[in-house]
């Protein structure tokens, strides 16, 4: 049963991907990288399960936390072209 | 009663599995930005969530539960913000919302409640 929960998250990850690749917007991309970012959460948790050995979830953890700052680096950059822009102003 | 556990726990990561592949198919099927996002949310939230929530089912009372409760957490906050984020940013820059008119044409404005399309102010 946890093969056939990675094969899914595996499948998953791959449509993203996909995604990613073919997305004609930097925001297509954006939602799909968030989506790869989950899946490797869920596939790290899942495989630490199937090994038995779910020390992995600390990773899982850290991932949850990089994903979000992440994306939101990236949509800064892309809003500003800086990342120590102070937000809430218009860039020059 | 182990039994019942392990029966609990397969039927969470069965719907949370299924909710990831329509979220992943959602993904590639959608015709613009937003609802790409619609969909990549069911598969982000939802679905994350019940994986993990049967993963938790399956440990039992110990700390990898609770690890697992910690990830569910961190996915609740942290996945409306990014999504919120980028969908804000997307309408900031000026990707415009696709719609349809009622008659099946493409059209990029909003419906009014008579059927007429008013065209999106730039």
């Amino acid at each position: 049963m946890m093969f056939a929960a990675s094969a899914a998250i595996m499948i998953w990850l791959a449509l993203a991907v996909v995604r990613a690749l073919r997305g004609p917007t930097v925001f297509d991309r954006l939602v799909a990288s968030n989506s790869i970012g989950t899946g490797a959460i869920l596939l790290l948790a899942v495989f630490g399960f199937m090994t038995g050995r779910p020390e992995f979830l600390d990773i899982g953890i850290l991932y949850a936390l990089l994903n979000v700052v992440g994306t939101i680096a990236v949509l800064k950059f892309f809003r500003f072209g800086d990342l120590g822009h102070r937000g809430g102003e218009e860039p020059d | 009663m182990e039994m019942a556990q392990h029966i609990a726990a397969y039927l969470f990561l069965g719907i949370g599995c299924l909710l990831i592949l329509i979220g992943g198919f959602g993904i590639n099927r959608m015709p613009d930005v937003y609802t790409r996002m619609h969909a990549a949310s069911v598969s982000d939230t939802l679905g994350a969530i019940l994986v993990l929530f049967g993963l938790m089912i399956e440990a039992g009372p110990t700390l990898v539960a609770l690890k697992l409760a910690i990830i569910i957490l961190l996915l609740l906050f942290t996945g409306p913000v990014a999504t919120h984020a980028v969908a804000r940013a997307a309408l900031e820059v000026g990707v415009k919302p696709l719609l349809r008119t009622r008659d099946g044409k493409p059209g990029k404005g909003i419906i009014e409640p008579d059927g007429s399309v008013t065209p999106w102010k730039d």
